[in-house]
């Protein structure tokens, strides 16, 4: 454990995230001897798709599946090296000039690094659906989480809804752990998979295939799946009691449930990247906004790169070797004279990261969310923190608003705790579909630090020289 | 409603929920040890006075602020329990001086 005063005023490179890309970035960096900090905003190594790999109390192994056990060779290297590692530590501003604003445990601290390795990863994406704030709603992410750290299932009616792998691996996790699933609603739209047909040749060399393949013949031997789900609602008086689901044949059905676990892809978490001014673009496969970054990760910021899924998601294999090529530039950067047998070997990563990536096109495509769950419409919240709806927002359109920045100052949309995160995807299509126009026209919110909200307390404890100074009258 | 499997190892960290002991299992978050309690929800919300309960549980929502030990609207996802730990759910608003 590293407590906030053991954050030096200045490392060589900070990486921040601890998952597969943070892991192996940060081991390089430190292996050919640069001083090297990872920031980690959980209480342990792994990111969400190892999280608690080092403490799980899950005690059979078959229920995570071995996909999950392997991280546990990447925290070892990562533990085994000389990085300096601060978990819950939520880095909370990055300069242009590469300062760090970090806080732990209620303390903030400033430092300077010459390279940053941003590896903050993937969420979920939005699944805005009547209903979706009521308790007893989350998301497969946090069902997962709650299994991985806690050994937690759900108990009663469960049900899981929405599309893309990690629905599936979650619902055979819970399979393995004898959880009961009263069904699976499959939202995957009818128009995504024919579009995913032309990419399935190559699909069929990813080691994803099989896998896949076979994960959801076992879930769908073991439980209920009901496919062609055109609309959902949650229902429930202060918390969920059912679920309103519709197919393509038009009947509203109802489910009695105590827990909803949605899930419809994930995709890069780019508030830090957003807010130190890194260019993005619009995807229009993965429907998300991507950083634009070289082959190392480079991005249009000096000496800021980002890996893994933080990058444009290809998963958690290509994550561990988009962190090596980003630590490989780092290094080449700082110490240009490093032994050969010390620097991450270059041809060997290009070709396992064209192993893992072969056929991405066939998975982005086929679980491509179908519209009418991305953009939701009438009373249907979609800025959970300040309740504003699809509708209100609409009527910003009407009233002249281009795009989100001019929307929020009416509406505040956007501009709770969450900072958009689980809202600024939404907003944007929505407005694009409003108003005529390619999500691109649209943008983003202009993301300012502090990227997470951080008390005047700890801002006030920063250490009082001028650049602590500096960051207050800046942020 | 969510429970622990059965081998998921011992509740060796006692904390308070709203003034109620609850068992805790070391690593747990406050968030999961709010689910393992059975816990409904966490907070209403300041706008419409609606409860709400942890969303992504990995500290992007900001769906799970509670008061732990005094302080207002941390996010229990992330904050791993610890003996002796007072958390108090949260009631629209944030009242004055937390
Ligand atoms: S549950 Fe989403 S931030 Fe804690």
């Amino acid at each position: 454990m590293s407590a906030v005063n053991e954050v030096r005023d200045s490392y060589d490179v900070a990486v921040v995230g601890a998952g597969p890309a943070g892991l192996t970035a940060a081991t390089a960096c430190a292996a050919a001897g640069l001083a090297t900090v990872l920031f980690d905003e959980q209480p342990a190594p792994g990111g969400q798709i190892y999280r608690a790999i080092t403490q799980t109390p899950v005690q059979r192994a078959s229920i995570l599946g071995n996909d999950y056990w392997y991280g546990a060779r990447l925290v070892r290297d990562f533990q085994a090296s000389r990085a300096q590692y601060v978990p819950g530590a939520t880095v909370w501003s990055l300069s242009r000039e590469r300062e760090i604003g970090v806080s732990t445990g209620g303390a903030a601290r400033l430092t300077q690094a010459k390279r940053v390795i941003i590896a903050t990863g993937a969420l979920e994406r939005p699944f805005p659906i009547p209903g979706w704030t009521l308790p007893g709603v989350m998301t497969a992410g946090a069902g997962q989480i709650l299994l991985k750290s806690g050994a937690m299932v759900p108990q009663g009616r469960t049900l899981l809804a929405g599309c893309g792998p990690l629905l599936w691996l979650l619902a055979w996790q819970y399979l393995n752990a004898g959880v009961k699933i009263d069904a699976i609603l499959d939202t995957t739209a009818r128009a995504s998979r024919s579009a995913a047909w032309p990419h399935a040749p190559a699909f069929l060399f990813s080691p994803y295939f099989r896998k896949g393949l076979r994960l959801m013949l076992s879930v769908r031997r073991r439980t209920k799946v009901i496919a062609g789900v055109t609309g959902l609602r949650a229902e429930g008086n202060s918390r969920l009691q059912q679920v309103a689901y519709r197919t393509a044949d038009g009947a509203e059905i109802r489910l009695p449930a105590d827990t909803l676990l949605l899930h419809q892809g994930v995709v890069p978490n780019v508030n830090l990247a957003m807010s130190v001014g890194i260019e993005h673009r619009w995807d229009d496969d993965q429907l998300c906004w991507v950083p634009v970054v070289d082959g190392y990760g480079g991005t249009s910021v000096d000496g800021v790169a980002i890996a893994g899924d933080g990058a444009g998601i290809a998963g958690a294999w290509a994550a561990e070797e988009r962190g090596k090529l980003a630590a490989l530039a780092a290094i080449r950067a700082l110490k240009p004279d490093t032994r050969q047998d010390i620097l991450p070997d270059e041809a060997n990563i290009r070709l396992a990261l064209a192993k893992v990536e072969r056929g991405r096109l066939f998975l982005d495509r086929y679980y491509q969310p179908a519209a009418s769950f991305r953009i939701p419409r009438g009373d249907t919240i979609v800025c959970r923190c300040e309740e504003v709806t699809a509708q209100q927002i609409i009527d910003t359109v009407a009233l002249g608003c281009t795009g989100p920045n001019q929307m929020k100052s009416f509406l505040r949309c956007g501009m709770g705790p969450c900072q958009g995160r689980l809202c600024g995807l939404t907003v944007t299509e929505l407005m694009a579909q409003t108003r005529g126009v390619p999500p691109a026209e649209i943008g983003h919110y202009r993301l300012r630090p502090p990227v997470k909200p951080i008390t005047l307390g700890e801002l006030a404890a920063l250490p009082k020289d001028e650049a602590a100074i500096k960051a207050v009258v800046r942020g | 409603m969510f429970q622990r499997l059965p081998d998921a190892g011992d509740l060796a960290v006692a904390i308070t929920i709203d003034g109620k002991p609850v068992k805790a299992r070391a690593g747990d978050t406050v968030a999961a040890a709010l689910f393992a309690a059975g816990i409904d929800h966490c907070r209403t919300t300041p706008v419409s006075g609606t409860p709400r309960a942890p969303y992504c549980m990995m500290g992007v929502c900001f769906e799970c602020l509670v008061t732990i030990d005094g302080v207002g609207n941390r996010q229990a996802c992330l904050v791993p329990v610890q003996e002796g730990m007072s958390v108090e759910t949260q009631r629209g608003k944030r009242e004055i001086g937390r």
